[in-house]
């Protein structure tokens, strides 16, 4: 890691909260996959999840756009509560930015149609300006040479580099990445990792789920341990992967870091 | 030749079970390809017993322009039905001396359609351009202004009562079917009802039963002095009954398409409406284009039921030609006539498909 990038990452976040999540409780039938959830996260800070797969890591996340609906609790995100109001949440699915394990993105639009999509028509921008901020974005994922191509004739890394581009592309508050690096093969992982941690230097809000620990230990302000349905821990990634408090995540931290 | 006897030599130092195995494979090869001769040989001697006689009773032995008691002497083909009675079999009972008007709007109708054929013509223009050419085919077709005699509907038919039944039909229930289909998955139950009622009623009846209700059962349920035009309510019928098709062929698109495209779509925030339009049906119609035009063409194929409610189409306009003493009897030529125009529209249709098919995935590959 270079000298200027650790010293941005000791930058402590702001106070101000961007996200709060209050008593949050979800079911899938019967299954109670978030079990009071209590967390803030704040302006310019970056969280990582990580946990054993059907803790509820991907849920929670998900549940802060309302892709998925949480049943009890309050989520608060930049001063807008998601209810059932249809008009706040896509107002806030505009200011928070996604993206997916397997990048979804659009196989029938060209890449930059995948990202001028959104500011077009959602955000109203005239298309060629739209287009010109996406070139600008393109260029920051380094992939500006594909913009005519379509996501099939792209590789997974790229993909998932154009998917980070769309999301931008809306200049989200908040950027939530549920597994990026998950369906990737291993060589084009890096890749991926280093658009994130660009994005990181430049302070935007982030919540990672992922199981990059390298990743978490470099870039997270907090790490959060996730098992059940809870948050059995967080801390600073210093002391969450040198000085483990809970019997759970010690076991998992030995597991995953062999 | 040495090049040969060192390769067969290489196959020889190969282990036996292999040799076994290309002789086996030869073997069934051999088997196969003598299958394939006497398959090949019989369809030759079938191709050989019937193209020839037909061509010679299609262009050699046959009559082309006489009366019909010439033709009774004739060893081929009649042709003469068509030639002396196409003006009937293609207009009907539009007056004589007015039939340059359907024809008229019969050419600005293949035109814009020829037209329309070119992706890169779609544009707003065109959609200006058919409501212009839909105006002008109405006014030439109805008459009644810019000193046009009026014409009555109940003397449509022939070829123009057939494109207007199937162009208006087909047009008309390709956006209703996808509406149904779009109902069908909607969350509010009572949506979902009226759609899964509407397109399970509608596909449990056939054709001719709503074509009949359309014409017979219909008019009795409206109040006196009130009628609707025969032609409008079977046309009603083709698309109500069209429509509920596609709607099924539609959602079989939808179902295709994965979770993560809604949720991507969802997650830019765009609404409903715009992850329907932009994102899903985009690929999904393009999914089921195929199917749906098996559904158009049997559609257009289906139009010709409308005889049964006394529409005089392009099919009831050859057989009244074919209840014509003199023609009497010369119904295979006046029916390949029909089946020729019918081949037409519908290979026309099946190629377009087939080219826009490939355009719309040009450059794309599967993920």
């Amino acid at each position: 890691m270079n000298e200027a990038l650790e010293k941005n990452m000791k930058y402590r976040s702001s106070d101000e909260a961007m996200i709060e999540i209050i008593d949050v409780h979800k079911w899938f039938g019967d299954f109670h996959v978030l079990r009071g959830i209590n967390l803030t996260v704040h302006k310019q800070e970056r969280i990582v999840i990580c946990g054993p797969s059907g803790s509820g890591k991907s849920t929670l996340i998900r549940c802060i756009n309302r892709l998925e609906e949480h049943h009890r609790g309050r989520i608060i995100v930049d001063g807008t509560e998601l209810t059932n109001n249809i008009k706040n949440i896509e107002k806030i699915r505009a200011e928070v930015g996604m993206v997916f394990q397997h990048f979804n993105l659009f196989p029938h639009l060209t890449i930059l149609d995948n990202l001028t999509l959104g500011p077009i028509w959602v955000r109203k921008i005239p298309k060629a300006k739209a287009e010109e901020a996406a070139m600008y974005y393109l260029e920051k994922v380094h992939i500006a040479e594909q913009a005519h191509k379509y996501p099939g004739q792209l590789s997974g890394g790229q993909q998932q580099r154009v998917a980070i581009a769309r999301s931008l592309c809306m200049n989200p508050k908040v950027m939530l990445f549920d597994e990026p690096t998950s369906a990737l093969d291993p060589e084009m992982i890096k890749e991926v990792l280093d658009v994130m941690i660009e994005l990181a230097q430049e302070g935007m809000t982030m919540i990672v789920v992922t199981h990059e620990m390298g990743f978490a230990r470099s870039v997270a302000h907090r790490v959060l341990f996730m098992d059940f349905g809870q948050i059995v821990e967080g801390n600073t990634p210093q002391e969450f992967f040198d000085n483990p408090k809970h019997e759970r995540t010690k076991l998992f931290l030995s597991q995953i870091l062999h | 030749m040495e090049q040969a006897t060192f390769e067969t030599n290489i196959e020889d130092v190969k282990p036996p079970a292999t040799s076994v195995g290309v002789i086996g494979w030869v073997k069934q090869n051999l088997f196969n390809g003598w299958l394939n001769s006497i398959l090949t040989i019989f369809t030759f001697v079938v191709l050989w017993k019937i193209v020839p006689p037909f061509f010679r009773w299609a262009f050699i032995d046959s009559v082309w322009n006489t009366t019909g008691q010439a033709c009774r002497h004739a060893a081929g083909a009649c042709w003469s039905i068509v030639s002396a009675n196409y003006r009937f079999i293609i207009f009907g009972f539009y007056p004589y001396d007015q039939q340059w008007r359907p024809f008229l709007a019969m050419m600005i109708l293949f035109g814009l359609l020829f037209y329309s054929r070119n992706r890169k013509h779609w544009k707003k223009s065109l959609g200006y351009a058919w409501i212009l050419g839909l105006f002008t085919m109405g006014l030439l077709m109805k008459g009644g202004l810019f000193g046009l005699v009026p014409v009555e509907t109940t003397k449509w038919g022939g070829l123009p009562l057939t494109l207007l039944l199937s162009v208006f039909g087909l047009t008309a229930a390709y956006p209703l079917g996808v509406v149904l289909a779009l109902g069908r998955r909607s969350k509010l139950p009572a949506i979902k009802v009226l759609c899964i009622l509407y397109i399970e009623l509608i596909r449990g009846v056939p054709l001719i039963s709503l074509l009949f209700m359309s014409s017979i059962i219909f008019p009795l349920f409206l109040p006196e002095g009130i009628t609707i035009n025969k032609i409008l309510r079977a046309q009603v019928a083709i698309i109500l009954f069209t429509a509920a098709y596609i709607a099924e062929v539609v959602r079989g698109g939808l179902q295709a398409m994965s979770r993560g495209q809604y949720e991507a779509a969802e997650s830019l925030g765009l609404n409903y409406y715009l992850t329907m339009r932009l994102v899903i049906l985009p690929q999904a119609l393009k999914i089921v284009i195929p199917p749906t035009v098996s559904i158009l063409i049997s559609a257009f194929k289906d139009t010709s039921l409308v005889v049964i409610i006394a529409l005089w189409d392009l099919l009831k306009t050859t057989q009244s030609v074919l209840s014509n003493p003199e023609w009497m009897g010369f119904s295979r030529e006046a029916y390949i006539f029909i089946a020729i125009f019918y081949f037409l529209g519908c290979f026309s249709m099946s190629n377009y498909s087939r080219k826009l098919e490939k355009e719309l995935s040009a450059g794309e590959e599967s993920r």
